[in-house]
């Protein structure tokens, strides 16, 4: 009905975290760089990740809603919200099936990360640069 | 329907993603974000919906079953034209803007 508006409400509060706090941080570590600040893939970086997942899947969703007419373009814009019983049931699917989507990406994203932490760490060595 | 189809538009674009590394001229990271985003949330969505259908989720009937193809062709087709458009602003290699000044100094 709505499950998507969960992540979007959590990709728009990373992006303005992302955007106010820790962009000005990257920028300052970056004049100081060191040879392992180099070796590293910066937070900012990767939470650009997290709210590109998020944003993307919500806006896809967001199109798939509209198919389904549990969108409309006038106000108050989702079906659901029209009459008290629905919007109920709503609010149930965004607690459970929104909250889920949401928690089950920050999982995938924190497993890339740690993925990427590892490919990052590994010796120089083990890369093989094909001609 | 959706999911399959999402979950295999997600993995063709990362494969293309990483055999174009480390150029990314296309900035397909965009696409694959995209694609992968929404695989997950329908994964979720399909969870829920097989704890409340059982056995009945995996068998579809047909009508359902095309409704749904066409909806994940048309996902498919929506996350490409988003790719295209934020590529075309982007213009990482400034090609766009090439172009444009060439046809506006004729």
């Amino acid at each position: 009905m709505a499950c998507f508006l969960v992540p979007a409400a959590e990709a728009a509060v990373l992006t303005v975290i992302n955007k106010t706090v820790l962009s000005g941080k990257t920028n300052e570590k970056t004049e100081e760089s060191s040879a392992e600040h180099k070796a590293s893939v910066p937070f900012a970086q990767k939470l650009k990740w997290l709210t590109n997942l998020l944003w993307g899947g919500s806006a896809l969703l967001a199109f798939e809603h509209l198919w389904h007419g549990e969108i409309v373009p006038w106000a108050p814009f989702l079906t659901a919200a029209a009459n008290p019983e629905d919007t109920a049931v709503m609010l149930s699917e965004m607690s459970t099936v929104g909250v889920s989507m949401a928690v089950l990406i920050t999982l995938v994203w924190a497993a890339v990360v740690i993925g990427t932490n590892y490919i990052v760490k590994k010796p120089a060595v083990d890369i093989k640069i094909s001609e | 329907m959706t999911l399959l189809v999402t979950v295999f538009a997600a993995i063709i674009s990362t494969i293309i993603w990483y055999k174009g590394l480390p150029k990314n001229d296309l900035k397909l990271g965009t696409l694959c974000f995209l694609y992968w985003g929404a695989s997950i949330m329908w994964f979720v969505d399909a969870i829920f919906e097989y704890m409340e259908l059982q056995a009945e989720y995996f068998a579809p009937a047909p009508v359902d079953m095309l409704n749904d193809l066409f909806l994940g062709l048309s996902v498919v087709a929506l996350g490409l034209i988003i790719w295209l458009i934020m590529l075309l602003l982007k213009d990482p290699k400034g090609l766009v803007k090439t172009a444009l000044l060439k046809t506006t100094s004729k």
